[in-house]
């Protein structure tokens, strides 16, 4: 059961004068309405992995570690390997988050990363097969939500890739009985894309990206876009209650497209290569 | 791929038969159950879709009720005979993502406000799955909650828009949703011109997805005028009683 929750208390004099400064086109902490906060990440910092990738977004901070296992494709798609995203909203990244398995939110958050990642075909799933319709790589992402500060898809979605495109793995030889051995050979998970995810904040119909805590706090509703780097859509979301009218869903996919170009040029920016950090900055 | 079969011929028909914009048949049973205080049956060609709902009613447990509204439950769930292969009686994450999604579409339209202190409990019950099942969702619990008598500011209908063979087609069918290259549910209150609902995933260029959401508003219009047509007929039927 999907139950209305109390919404968070933001004070009835923040809120007047957030909706005073966007009429006039200003945000609460003086960023414009199409301005992202700073964006920096670091990737390879928990070895054990076999990718990771450290953002943040403001003061939001999200670790993803992504781990790669033997497994079986599905009946369906024997041809395929097998991505599985999952998403932790810990406790210690807000008070309004509580210990215990994903809920709904967590659970969203998990399946609209892993949207994101599948439509666009960043993974090529079909690189992931060892033996067709029986043993397969299994790619699990699995997001950690440290730091909540607001729009936690743009930076799980940015964070996912990042440490997507930071993962080795390790080859198998297959014999004629289709027995496997390891190898000594690691490799990078070869990927086709890059998929970079936008989201709307919205107040009294008025519309900005990247809304922060207080934002959210605040805001009627969210509308996310992800695109991949031909600028094709490859998931949208409308989060929380509220409504949005036709014509603003528009507007938005076509800011969104040119924000995901910025975003975008500072996501690949960085020196490619086998660095075990690689550190990107960008923003205000 | 070549393995992949047509889903829509040269003349532009599909499988079952249809153009490109056409929807399947609805048909709209209000009332459906006897102790609900709304419901209806609401099926789009193979889909069956079972809504209820109870309230506004005292809220357990008392801690969640909120002073100045009505607070909404909403369950969707699938049965276990309503797909091709049977499907496990517990809640998948995809189960309790729809929950919300569509308590989220709800939440904007009722008007919660007038019920302080109570709950509004809106069960949908896939009895039958053949694609667009959340928006058939959206649109059944909106029908079950007018059947209830709950205020809200207009009526919600629900239609899902795709892309097949790289032709943006309105409310897919199944196969069409399996192999098609793109999903996109959309919830739309004609009467606000506002839309509740948005979501897609598979891969549009931005202006198929244009082309999808004018598409989807039409869809909805459509299934608007046939839920506005059902809450009309139930309602004179009862008038007519009372004389």
């Amino acid at each position: 059961m999907s139950i209305t929750r109390e919404k968070p208390v933001v004070s009835k004099i923040l809120q007047k004068e957030m909706l005073e400064l966007l009429s006039n086109g200003v945000r609460i902490d003086k960023r414009k309405l199409d301005e992202y906060r700073k964006i920096s990440y670091q990737t390879g910092i928990i070895e054990k992995a076999d990718g990771s990738a450290l953002l943040s977004l403001g003061e939001t901070m999200v670790l993803v570690g992504v781990k790669v296992e033997l497994g079986q494709p599905f009946g369906d798609t024997p041809d395929q390997g097998v991505l599985v995203v999952n998403a932790e909203l810990l406790p210690l990244a807000s008070q309004t988050f509580e210990p215990g398995p994903p809920d709904e939110r967590a659970i969203a958050l998990a399946r609209y990363v892993d949207r994101s990642i599948r439509e666009s075909n960043m993974v090529d799933l079909k690189s992931l097969v060892i033996v067709p319709g029986k043993v397969c790589y299994v790619v699990y992402v699995d997001v950690y939500v440290l730091d909540y500060g607001g729009n936690l898809i743009d930076a799980s979605v940015l964070a996912a890739a990042k440490a997507l495109e930071n993962t080795k793995i390790r080859k198998y030889k297959v014999d004629e009985n289709g027995k496997l051995t390891e190898t000594e050979n690691v490799e990078n998970l070869k990927l086709n894309d890059f998929p970079i995810s936008v989201t709307f904040g919205i107040i009294n119909n008025k519309y900005f990206v990247d809304p922060n805590l207080e934002e959210e706090q605040t805001c009627d509703t969210f509308l996310t876009f992800t695109y991949t780097q031909t600028g094709n859509i490859c998931a949208v979301m409308k989060n929380e209650q509220g409504l949005i009218s036709p014509a603003q869903v528009i507007e938005m996919m076509e800011l969104g497209w040119k924000k995901a170009k910025e975003i975008s040029s500072l996501m690949l920016g960085g020196q490619k290569g086998n660095d075990q950090e690689n550190i990107g900055n960008a923003g205000s | 791929m070549s393995t992949k079969r047509q889903l829509i011929n040269e003349q532009g028909i599909r499988t079952d038969g249809r153009g490109v914009d056409d929807l399947r048949p609805i048909k709209i049973t209000l009332g459906y159950l006897t102790h609900a205080n709304g419901s209806v049956l609401y099926e789009q060609g193979k889909n069956k879709i079972l809504a209820a709902v109870f309230g506004p009613s005292e809220v357990h447990p008392k801690h969640t009720e909120l002073p100045d509204r009505a607070i909404l439950r909403v369950r969707y769930r699938m049965a276990p005979f309503s797909t091709e292969e049977r499907k496990s009686p517990a809640p998948t994450r995809r189960e309790i993502e729809l929950s919300m999604v569509i308590r989220n579409a709800l939440e904007s339209v009722v008007l919660t406000e007038l019920f302080p202190r109570t709950v509004i409990d809106i069960f949908v019950e896939v009895l039958q799955a053949d694609a667009g099942t959340r928006v058939a969702g959206v649109t059944a619990a909106a029908l079950a909650l007018a059947d209830a008598g709950i205020p809200m500011r207009g009526i919600t209908a629900g239609c899902a828009v795709g892309k097949v063979d790289g032709k943006i087609v309105c409310d897919l069918n199944d196969i069409e949703d399996k192999e098609g290259e793109a999903d996109m549910p959309v919830a739309y209150i004609p009467t606000l011109n506002k839309i509740s609902l948005l979501q897609m995933d598979g891969l549009m260029t931005q202006e198929e997805f244009k082309q999808a959401l004018s598409k989807a508003i039409n869809s909805a219009m459509k299934v608007y005028q046939l839920q506005v047509n059902a809450l009309k007929t139930k309602y004179i039927k009862r008038e007519e009683v009372k004389k």
